[in-house]
């Protein structure tokens, strides 16, 4: 096999693609803690290519969730750029933040959030409200949102009456309901034990192997960290390919 | 702005439908505004309905004649020929028996409460046939007093209030006891707080002689009064004040009604306030044990705006059903209830009966509305500032 036919094989199995979908650059994050400054990021750089399934690992207060919050655009950096699918998200107001989060993100959490007060399909809704869809296409999405995470059968369940599992399950199915540019997930499995933890990055690997997802992950796992195309480790701000000892 | 409006209105249903859930907070807030609103209208329908008892006494087409220089009729006195010159004015409305004019007295007698057993100063009149033409007052028990007899009628609110007035019962006059023949009713009018016996047997037991202390008119038309006043106080043979007596009434029920009134808010503006901080920390805990929830949805691309608007209308949903609820059990609780309290003008009592108006309940519901609003206003504006990337890992 030549060197290019084996290429496309690997971006054909990962469906990375060259194209730059998030690119974070000479960013910084500086908090201010009464007269303390903390310095969590510092001039990181860093290209995620469309389709990538990255995890970020790092220690406890390292910054790899604040880099994700970045890229996500819950919050801004101190100084730098990020742009996400050619967008500058950095200079946009809050109003147009929110928008573009509505548009382009969906977010997976650790300890799931979703809303107690409703069921299921609902809550995998609750992102559908930001759009023009009708109540039916609404529906529609919610119910393929369900099949892709295999809890068809639970969606008039409420959080409190699912398995740690299944709420992560509805979690990623709200995440991935608007069919968004990004998906990221922040500690998916740190709430869960191995077994349904695995299940839960068997989605994560699906939805960027067969629907070409573009995955950013937070974890502190490195088994979780192996179900990734690449992992990078955050230390003391910056970006590291190894981690450091 | 659509998506901003459509925001808003998802949140608010989703809010709103989901009180429920949420039962324990939400009722805490609308117990506590449901009170509030109870209290507040419950107070001011004392002052409302002393105001009403005194509105209904009067009517703009009766004057009342007392002499100059007196605020009540317990300070005036007319001799019979000065009331004999002010029934024979032009613009006194007659019937067949002739002008509608009664010339009356008023005395105090000391009668015991029933509520409490103690003396109270209830107001004891003696009138002329005519005064039934003046006002508008029928016989509901028993039958009115013969003239000339040692009889009267009383009011069915000084019934109520007072021991021995009821149908035949006594009532003390001078060192007699004079029967009571019948009760009557004068459309919520101070009147039904009186007692009514002929003035001609009540001058000798109080030794007045042949004078009285004012006259009741009926005029032609309620337009007429000012043509009448005139001709009265420039009268030479008269030195007499002439006033309607809807005004007279009015005047004398403005110091009680703005103290019960000026009372009433100041304890449900004391309660309000407490209730505000009520209603402030029971929306803090609520809002604050949504704070991840409210993160959530702020992640996921709602605004602040729609955030603070969809908690600001759950608040004033709550504080409306909360200010409905109290309205109506002020209503049910204080609609009608009768008491009877002083009236400093006449030191008499005035029998009257709590007043749940319509104005009253739509003030206790507004009221309601702004402690809600305000109540909802600080946390939610909290919630919609706090940090998103903070506020997701809140617990």
């Amino acid at each position: 096999m030549s060197r290019q036919a084996a290429l496309d094989q690997v971006e054909a199995t990962s469906s990375v693609s060259s194209e730059t979908l998030v690119r974070v650059e000479g960013c910084t994050k500086h908090f201010r803690r009464g007269s303390e400054e903390i310095r969590v990021l510092e001039k990181l750089d860093l290209e995620v290519p469309k389709g990538e399934f990255l995890a970020l690992m790092g220690p406890s207060g390292s910054g790899k969730s604040t880099l994700l919050n970045l890229m996500g655009g819950l919050d801004r950096p101190t100084t730098g750029s990020i742009t996400v699918a050619g967008e500058r998200i950095d200079q946009l107001s809050r109003p147009k933040l929110a928008a573009w989060r509505a548009r382009h993100v969906g977010f997976v959490f650790q300890f799931y959030n979703l809303l107690p007060v409703l069921n299921a399909e609902r809550n995998i809704e609750l992102p559908l409200l930001l759009t023009h869809l009708s109540r039916a296409e609404r529906k529609k999405h919610v119910e393929t949102a369900l099949e892709i995470v295999g809890l068809s059968h639970r969606q008039k369940h409420y959080p409190g009456t699912l398995s740690g599992g299944e709420q992560q399950r509805v979690g990623i199915a709200r995440g991935i309901v608007t069919d968004p540019t990004l998906l990221l997930a922040d500690e998916p499995t740190g709430d869960l034990d191995r077994k349904t933890g695995d299940e839960i990055l068997d989605l994560l690997q699906a939805l960027n192997r067969d629907h070409g997802k573009t995955i950013i992950m937070v974890t502190h796992d490195p088994h979780a960290a192996a179900r990734s195309t690449r992992t990078l480790y955050v230390n003391e701000g910056r970006l590291r390919a190894e981690p450091v000892e | 702005m659509f998506n901003w409006l459509s925001q808003i209105v998802a949140l608010t249903q989703f809010n709103i439908q989901t009180i429920w859930q949420r039962k324990g907070s939400s009722a805490a807030a609308l117990f506590g505004i449901a009170g509030v609103v109870a209290v507040l209208v419950g107070v001011l329908s004392i002052g409302k309905g002393f105001e009403h008892a005194m509105q209904a006494s009067g009517s703009p087409d009766t004057a009342l004649i007392m002499r100059s220089g007196a605020d009540s009729e317990m300070m005036s006195g007319l001799s019979r020929d000065e009331t004999r010159i002010i029934a024979d004015a032009e613009g006194i409305a007659r019937n067949g028996d002739g002008a509608l004019a009664s010339s009356e007295l008023f005395v105090i007698i000391n009668v015991p409460k029933r509520s409490t057993g103690t003396d109270a100063n209830v107001p004891l009149r003696g009138i002329e046939p005519e005064a039934f033409g003046v006002r508008d007052v029928d016989i509901t028990e028993g039958r009115a007093f013969e003239w000339g007899k040692n009889e009267v009628i009383v009011g069915i609110g000084a019934a109520r209030e007072f021991l021995g007035l009821e149908l035949g019962g006594t009532i003390p006059v001078g060192r007699e006891r004079w029967k009571v023949v019948g009760t009557f009713s004068a459309g919520g009018g101070i009147s039904e707080s009186e007692i009514w016996t002929d003035a001609g047997v009540l001058q000798p037991a109080y030794r007045r002689g042949n004078s009285f202390q004012a006259v009741y008119a009926k005029l032609q038309s309620a337009e007429s009064f000012p043509g009448f006043k005139d001709r009265l106080t420039t009268d030479p043979r008269l030195n007499v004040k002439v006033v309607r007596q809807t005004d007279f009434y009015a005047d004398q029920s403005v110091a009680m009604s703005s103290l019960i009134t000026g009372l009433g808010t100041l304890i449900a503006g004391l309660m309000g306030i407490g209730a505000v901080f009520g209603a402030l920390n029971t929306m803090y805990t609520a809002v604050s044990s949504r704070t991840r929830e409210i993160a959530t949805l702020r992640a996921l691309g709602f605004g602040s705006g729609p955030v603070v608007i969809s908690v600001l209308a759950e608040a004033l949903v709550l504080a409306l059903v909360g200010g409905v609820a109290g309205a109506g059990l002020a209503y049910f609780a204080f609609d009608g209830f009768r008491t009877a309290t002083m009236n400093f003008q006449s030191f008499s009592q005035v029998a009257f009966a709590f007043d749940v108006t319509t104005s009253l309940l739509v003030e206790g519901i507004v009221y309601a509305a702004l402690i809600g609003l305000v109540g909802g206003m600080f946390p939610a504006i909290r919630a919609a500032r706090l940090p998103i990337a903070t506020a997701l890992r809140e617990s």
